[in-house]
């Protein structure tokens, strides 16, 4: 397996035509700003998903808070572009270096618990952050902190294309083998010598970290973040675009990302119905397709290759 | 398995599919053929959400505007279309829905959202595209002057800012009765509450009395307020300020006198709503004030009042009225600027004086883009709106 | 005026009237939880509904309080069956997590869906109850909160009474314990299923009307956060467990008055977070609940 194959190349190429063609028709206006930021917004939840997809799909930790980290790296990383004058990129790396150590702080503790107990007490973590900030003046409190807009396609997209590269590389590492054995069997990994605290939190740890990248995101997007954009029903909208692709499969987050964001910009023209349109889909996905739209199956360019160089 | 494979790349390949056909050709049909004849406005409101009965309310209002211009022949000889866009009462939606009215809709002015911080979310993209908007409820000062001074050139308001509010209620609580210690009761998560708390405490306190205590609450999730109000009787001061909206104020206000508390109760427009009678009874009532726009016996008031029950078999609300007003001052500024040109109907609004609105007569201070308008106090008597006094802006 | 005492009896009152209300959503969170191991976030909208059927029928049929409680359980249950049939028994043997996204599918749908049928204004009940207020010192509690505490007590009684006494409530039990012996041994396991749904959403649909009337405010949204809560108490009480619900509920309750009374209302939500993690670390299976040893 060469670092530079035809699969990859491809790949590659495929990419740069996506990120071209979207600045090409963005910049020559034929593709309208609202379809452009519905497009950014998908490059941050792709973010959002896949990393969760770490925690839950790939290590079956059943985490609902994914918000609270997302909004660690917004408000951190705002606090830097805004109140220090640093620059953006010191600013998205700050944001997923304080929602890494949120992730440590909250993932030591609460990762003894399993399933459904981790999921009520990482949404309870969710939420304390979200209380905390909206307790916050210095950070604009329930009326929001304006951040200037200094993302832009170029930022997001490929942001989002090295984040999931960097995700994908993890899972396919050892570590990302001993991850998926603590969700197989958490007493058999445990038995065949694998220290399933440490990857519980490694996962953790790297999930929050990209969740609070893409906050960072998000916050130098919209002019401004507010404390209620990052509730528990944030976190459930992650949740379920994860589960909608597929749990513990990369290319199902990414469509189940864009699908929903898409979906939800779609329905802005009938705003009433928007939402109930929305949770019928959901319910209907669910019963006909459970496992998600890719199960745990991955998208794969190999039919265009031969065999051999498989 | 090879068909389940096929299967799924076809699946896929549909869905990139959609995407770019989604994409693309909405995005440049309507605006060519269909500007000529309709003038379109923009109403970005929060449907659904935390605060979505306020923005229907809003909303209502807006429309009601717009179906009466139109039924008057519309304006500039063209009829008004209204194109509704959701904020889920949310900053973030508020930005799409603001770049999906302007960009995609190609609105000329845009009235809505109801709350500041939604309003805050659309300042950058109507600076960017040039294009006028009016809250109708946006009251933090910082929606029209950023708070380092210079002015926000597109954003409007229909409605007075906080600080009058506050101003205001706090000079009554003074002069009329002639309270001495206060306590403050916030909604945590409106500005508006706390820009109506801040300029009461600070004229409260200029005039050398006691603001004692400041309780919070969480509007949307709280509906027992029996412990802030339990720690407040304690303290027992002879005025309790409220700044919230009617829901809350009504269980705040019923749930006081069911503690045994009597003292007076004070508010702000945000009480405006005969639920507020509902809900706390027209008993608990007594010994309530609140400011308002208009003396609730006000001509112009009780027949918008009338049209708007025949429309929607609903009462209206200041959220209505203001709505209402905000898209009439749209509708007026185009009508003044003569054209469909944001920028001239900007420059409209920016010179508009004596607008004639049901929440009264108001000048735009084109240095603000606040207008001036007075303000009434209304008082409750065993279940009827009393008008107690007006208040001018100095 | 008020004595340190007053103030500390007062607010338990507070606590206790509407730990009472947590309590009994409680109850059906757990009960489902004990069943079939779903989290089922629709619980707190099935509430709301039962909160505007009881709204109808006392301002619309003018009944009063007792048939509109009545009438409000009666219909939730069979809207409580209905989702469990519809949405929940197709995904019984998926994954939980589908069930979940299920489960919060149905909540946005009945949230929204309810704010397209109802509007999102807010609805006021009329007064079914006197608005008598007893007051003993400084201490002052309504009518209200007498019904409201007792209104729990009897139909916490009653829930105990069928879960321990009656067929269907041991069925229930088996269930719980273990589905398939539980069908070996004659068990209809979808009756009982559907059975645990429609006595916890009748639950959820009296904790409804009691907040309704109480309060005088519905709304669409009102299901949200009670919701949580509620579920926070049935997690705290020890899940699956009945008294476990009840003790949670009432624990919530104190938990947000005492915040509140010593000063700290915006922190009340924080508050009950925190020490539900806590109790989790300590004790993970909630106050009530017994350590189960995982088997390989």
């Amino acid at each position: 397996m060469k670092l530079f194959n035809l699969k990859n190349a491809l790949i590659l190429a495929a990419l740069i035509a996506v990120y071209a063609i979207v600045q090409m028709t963005a910049v020559a206006g034929t593709l309208s700003p609202f379809y452009l930021m519905t497009l950014v917004l998908v490059c941050v939840y792709i973010i959002l998903s896949v990393s969760l997809n770490l925690i839950t799909g790939y290590t079956g930790q059943l985490a609902i808070g994914h918000a609270g980290f997302m909004s660690i790296g917004a408000y951190a990383s705002a606090f830097i572009v805004v109140k220090m004058q640093g620059s953006l990129i010191s600013g998205l790396l700050f944001g997923a270096l304080i929602a890494a150590i949120a992730g440590i702080i909250i993932g030591v503790p609460t990762l003894r618990l399993r399933g459904d107990y981790l999921a009520i007490a990482t949404l309870g973590m969710g939420e304390i952050v979200r209380i905390i900030l909206l307790n916050t003046d210095y950070l604009g409190g329930a009326t929001g902190f304006s951040v200037p807009k200094s993302v832009d396609w170029t930022w997001a997209f490929w942001i989002m294309v090295v984040s999931v590269v960097i995700i994908r590389n993890f899972i396919n590492s050892s570590h990302g083998r001993a991850c998926i054995s603590v969700r197989e069997n958490e007493i058999a990994a445990e038995a065949m010598g694998i220290n399933t605290t440490k990857y519980k939190v490694m996962a953790f740890t790297i999930g929050a970290m990209f969740a609070g990248l893409a906050g960072g995101l998000y916050a130098n997007y919209m002019y401004i973040i507010q404390p209620m954009s990052f509730s528990f029903l944030k976190s459930f909208d992650i949740l379920a675009m994860v589960v909608l692709g597929g749990l513990g499969s990369i290319t199902g987050s990414i469509i189940g990302a864009g699908l929903m964001t898409i979906l939800s910009a779609y329905l802005a023209n009938f705003p009433e119905m928007r939402m109930v349109i929305i949770a019928v889909l959901l319910i209907l996905l669910m019963i006909f397709r459970p496992n998600g739209i890719m199960g745990n199956k991955e998208f794969k360019l190999n039919f265009l290759i031969s065999k051999k160089e498989r | 398995m090879k068909a389940k494979k096929i299967f799924t790349y076809a699946f896929v390949a549909l869905m990139c599919l959609a995407l770019v056909v989604g994409c693309s050709p909405k995005a440049p049909a309507p605006d060519a053929t269909k500007a000529a004849d309709v003038i379109k406005i923009g109403g970005n409101f929060e449907l659904t959400g935390g605060v979505a009965e306020f923005g229907k309310k809003g909303e209502m209002g807006a429309k009601l505007a717009i179906k009466e211009a139109n039924a008057k022949g519309g304006i500039l000889g063209k009829k008004i279309e209204y194109v509704g866009a959701d904020n889920k009462s949310e900053a973030s939606e508020s930005t799409l829905a603001t770049t999906k009215l302007v960009t995609q809709d190609k609105v000329v002015g845009i009235i809505g959202p109801m709350t500041s911080t939604n309003t805050l979310a659309a300042v950058q993209v109507l600076n960017d595209n040039k294009v006028p908007l009016i809250t109708p409820t946006g009251t933090n000062a910082t929606v029209t002057v950023k708070a380092d001074g210079t002015l926000n050139k597109w954003m409007f308001r229909a409605c007075f800012i906080d600080p009058f509010q506050g101003e205001v209620a706090a000079n009554f609580a003074i002069d009329q009765l002639k309270s001495t210690k206060a306590s403050i009761i916030i909604d945590q998560k409106s500005d508006y509450a706390k820009g109506l708390a801040a300029s009461f405490k600070e004229t409260f306190e200029k005039a050398g009395k006691q603001v004692i205590s400041t309780e919070q609450y969480v509007a949307g999730q709280d509906k027992d307020f029996r412990s802030i109000l339990t720690n407040i009787k304690a303290k027992n001061p002879d005025v309790i300020f409220v700044p919230g909206y009617y829901g809350e104020v009504g269980l705040i206000v019923k749930q006081a006198r069911d503690l045994g508390m009597k003292m007076a109760m004070l508010g702000g427009d945000g009480w405006g709503d005969d639920k507020l009678l509902d809900i706390a009874g027209k008993d608990s009532l007594n010994n309530t004030f609140y400011v308002d726009h208009v003396a609730s016996d006000d001509p112009a008031l009780a027949a918008f009042a009338a049209s708007f029950k025949a429309e929607y078999n609903q009462d209206i609300n200041s959220f209505a009225v203001l709505g209402y007003d905000a898209a009439k001052m749209m509708i007026a500024a185009i009508e003044k600027a003569g054209s469909t040109d944001t920028a001239k109907i900007q420059a409209a609004l920016e010179t508009m004086s004596g607008f004639k609105g049901v929440s009264g007569e108001s000048t735009i201070d084109p240095k603000t883009h606040n207008p001036k308008k007075s303000a009434s106090i209304i008082k409750f008597v065993d279940g009827k709106k009393v008008f107690a006094a007006r208040v001018n802006p100095k | 005026m008020g004595s340190a005492g007053d103030l500390i009896l007062q607010q338990l009152i507070n606590g206790i009237s509407l730990g009472s209300i947590y309590a009994l959503i409680a109850l059906g969170y757990t009960m489902v939880y004990g069943i079939i191991q779903l989290i089922n976030f629709a619980h707190g909208d099935v509430m709301m509904v039962g909160a505007y059927i009881g709204w109808f029928c006392t301002t619309v049929l003018k009944f009063s309080f007792l048939p509109a409680l009545i009438v409000a359980m009666f219909l939730s249950a069979v809207l409580g069956v209905i989702i469990e049939r519809i949405a929940y028994k197709p995904l019984r043997n998926a994954t939980r997590l589908a069930a979940l996204i299920t489960a919060i599918g149905m909540s946005f749908f009945l949230e929204y869906g309810g704010m397209l049928i109802v509007t999102p204004q807010t609805r006021t009940f009329p007064s079914v109850f006197p608005q008598t207020v007893y007051t003993f010192g400084n201490v002052a509690f309504k009518y209200g909160d007498i019904v409201i505490v007792i209104t729990t007590v009897i139909l916490m009684l009653l829930l105990q009474f069928i879960v321990k006494y009656t067929k269907t409530g041991k069925a229930m039990r088996a269930v719980s314990y273990d589905k398939d012996a539980a069908n070996l041994m004659g068990i209809n396991v979808n009756n009982t299923i559907s059975a645990t749904f429609a006595l916890g959403s009748a639950l959820a649909a009296a904790a409804g009307v009691l907040i309704g009337v109480y309060f005088n405010t519905i709304d669409p949204l009102m299901g949200i956060m009670p919701g949580l809560k509620a579920f926070i108490a049935a997690v705290l009480g020890g899940i699956g467990i009945i008294p476990g619900a009840m003790l949670g509920g009432l624990a919530m309750g104190l938990i947000e008055s005492i915040v509140s009374g010593i000063g700290y209302s915006t922190w009340r939500d924080a508050a009950a977070f925190i020490i539900l993690i806590v109790v989790l670390l300590i004790k993970p299976n909630g106050l009530l609940g017994k350590n189960i040893r995982e088997k390989v």
